[in-house]
């Protein structure tokens, strides 16, 4: 019977060294998450010159559409901070859309299995993107849960465990849901 | 009719009070009775311009009438996830029961229940050893590369990033049937497989939904799940055949030592329930088997509308495929449980619920749509 409490203690300590390592591991699969996004990022800036150098032969009526799409890219290279670079990628989604609707008009250009190939890995890049944030956000909303719910958050106030934050869409794009639910 | 609730006539699952089909097997239940039989009357003169309508009460119901309420994929996600675990213990249970009763029989628990322990840890060596390679080769997958499947390879990558999971190996199979797999005992060595057929006639989006539901899989490693459940059902049948045939300790109960009418150390009032759960037990097993792989897929399907966040291009998927036919090339009933659809089985109505590796497709697309009704507001 003496050997009772130091089970106990014994027992409690396990859970905190499993709760704590949970957390640890959470907030890391954030901390991935989000370079995940920048290598997708990446991954379009470099799909866009070999999309141009298909395209432009095709396309000479068309320069202005073009020169949009590579200066878009040029200013997200070179962006910096998170909140300039969210601006940079979202005009460059949108030159992007705006080139393909324009793809549209061209017959011999659609049928042209490079410009076939080359959409095909702009939409999986797209994609990719939206889903590294998706699963970014996901991430985040299993670490906040784990560090606000009993018994998560007396471990996460012990060690300072803090809310992270979501990745934001920017809010022209949120306000239709909210029109929709009204 | 009790007011707790009815039990399906087909399958004998039960079902909350007031539901007019069986949850489980689709089965449409006859019209309850009913409290005011004046109500019945009071809807006549509305029907009154279609006789021939009130003239056939007991028609078949239509299942599109049958409605399922709204559900939320992280809600229908969790709920499976306690499903499963509840009847693994369950039948974990049944197999330590099995294990004592037999060891009670012949006097010694520990002796019983060490045996059973045994059992278990040779067969789950054996079948965790064999990897996902021998599933491939049966069914003459080949490694899909980049540049003949550029569109699967990209699903395969973006569903893996928004499952968060290793890049899985990406196989084909030559089948004009519709149908997919996923295997690989963790995420780190698994791999995904689909037809020929499939890749066809899904469009992106589709395909898109049956790469998160195979991506489900793998995150949620349900291959270990039913190599566990099929090593336990494998373990309690042949303890029970064992017990049965009386070859388990010596020649049976008392056969040696003690004498027929000393006691002994065997307990026979341990010897006619040991016999009945012996008996029992393995079809129990097998019940409980078929009813954690028919949760799993729930799952995998609730997990993939939070992938893709988009529950009707799977529910479109598994359309076609039920359209289309689900055939894989050396289909058998050894593998049939890893498929999107089980090759082997037409789901419809009438499949048998009880002992099916999945849920029936339509339900699946009803499940799938509640969702939608919900995603589609947020």
């Amino acid at each position: 019977m003496a050997y009772v409490p130091l089970v106990l203690i014994a027992v409690v300590a396990g859970w905190f060294v499993a709760a704590y390592n949970r957390l640890v591991r959470l907030r890391n699969q954030i901390r991935n998450a989000w370079r995940q996004i920048d290598v997708q990022l990446t991954r379009r800036h470099d799909l866009i010159p070999n999309l141009v150098e298909v395209v432009k032969d095709y396309m000479s009526y068309e320069q202005e559409t073009l020169a949009k799409v590579i200066e878009a890219r040029g200013v997200a290279v070179g962006a910096r901070g998170t909140a300039a670079q969210a601006k940079a990628e979202n005009i460059l989604t949108e030159s992007l859309k705006s080139l393909f609707a324009v793809v549209e008009n061209y017959p011999d250009l659609k049928a042209n299995r490079n410009v076939a190939s080359l959409q095909e890995e702009l939409t999986g890049t797209e994609n990719r993107i939206s889903f590294a944030r998706q699963y970014y956000n996901d991430s985040v909303m299993t670490y906040n849960n784990a560090i606000q719910a009993i018994p998560g958050n007396f471990v996460a106030s012990l060690f300072h465990f803090g809310a992270e934050t979501y990745f934001e869409a920017d809010g022209r794009d949120r306000e239709v849901p909210k029109a929709a639910l009204r | 009719m009790s007011a707790t609730g009815r039990m399906c006539p087909k399958c004998g699952a039960g079902n909350p009070p007031g539901a007019d089909y069986c949850y489980l097997c689709q089965e449409p239940f006859a019209a309850p009775p009913m409290p005011f039989p004046g109500a019945a009357v009071a809807l006549a003169p509305e029907s009154a311009g279609a006789p021939a309508l009130a003239g056939k009460p007991g028609g078949p119901p239509r299942p599109a009438a049958r409605a399922i309420p709204m559900l939320l994929f992280t809600d229908a996600e969790r709920r499976n996830v306690r499903m499963s675990v509840v009847l693994f213990l369950l039948l974990f249970g049944v197999f330590l029961l099995l294990g004592a009763a037999i060891g009670a029989a012949y006097g010694d628990v520990g002796r019983g229940l060490g045996l059973a322990t045994v059992l278990f840890a040779i067969l789950g060596g054996v079948a965790y050893s064999g990897g996902a390679g021998i599933v491939l080769s049966i069914h003459d997958a080949v490694e899909a590369g980049a540049t003949e499947y550029p569109q699967l390879v990209n699903v395969v990558e973006e569903m893996k990033i928004a499952a968060g999971i290793p890049m899985p190996k990406v196989y084909v199979m030559p089948s004009q049937g519709m149908n997919a797999f996923a295997a690989g005992r963790r995420p780190e060595e698994a791999c995904v497989a689909v037809t020929t057929g499939l890749l066809d006639r899904l469009s992106r989006e589709e395909l898109q939904g049956v790469i998160a539901h195979e991506m489900a899989h793998i995150k949620s490693r349900d291959t270990l799940y039913g190599v566990s459940a099929a090593v336990l059902v494998g373990a309690i049948a042949l303890l029970s055949d064992m017990f049965l045939r009386g070859t388990l300790f010596g020649r049976g109960p008392r056969s040696s030592g003690e004498g027929r009418s000393g006691g002994g150390r065997g307990n026979a009032a341990f010897l006619v329930p040991g016999i009945l759960l012996a008996l029992l037990a393995p079809l129990a097993a097998k019940i409980l088997q078929m009813s954690i792989s028919r949760e799993r897929e729930y799952h995998a399907d609730a997990a993939a509308a939070g992938f893709t966040r988009n529950p009707m291009g799977l529910a479109s998927a598994l359309a076609k495929i039920t359209a289309n036919g689900a055939q894989v090339p050396g289909e058998n009933r050894g593998t049939q449980h890893l498929f999107l659809v089980n090759p082997l089985k037409d789901f419809g109505p009438d499949a048998s619920a009880l002992m099916s590796t999945h849920p029936p497709t339509a339900l699946r697309i009803q499940r799938l749509k509640a969702m939608a009704g919900i995603a589609e507001r947020g």
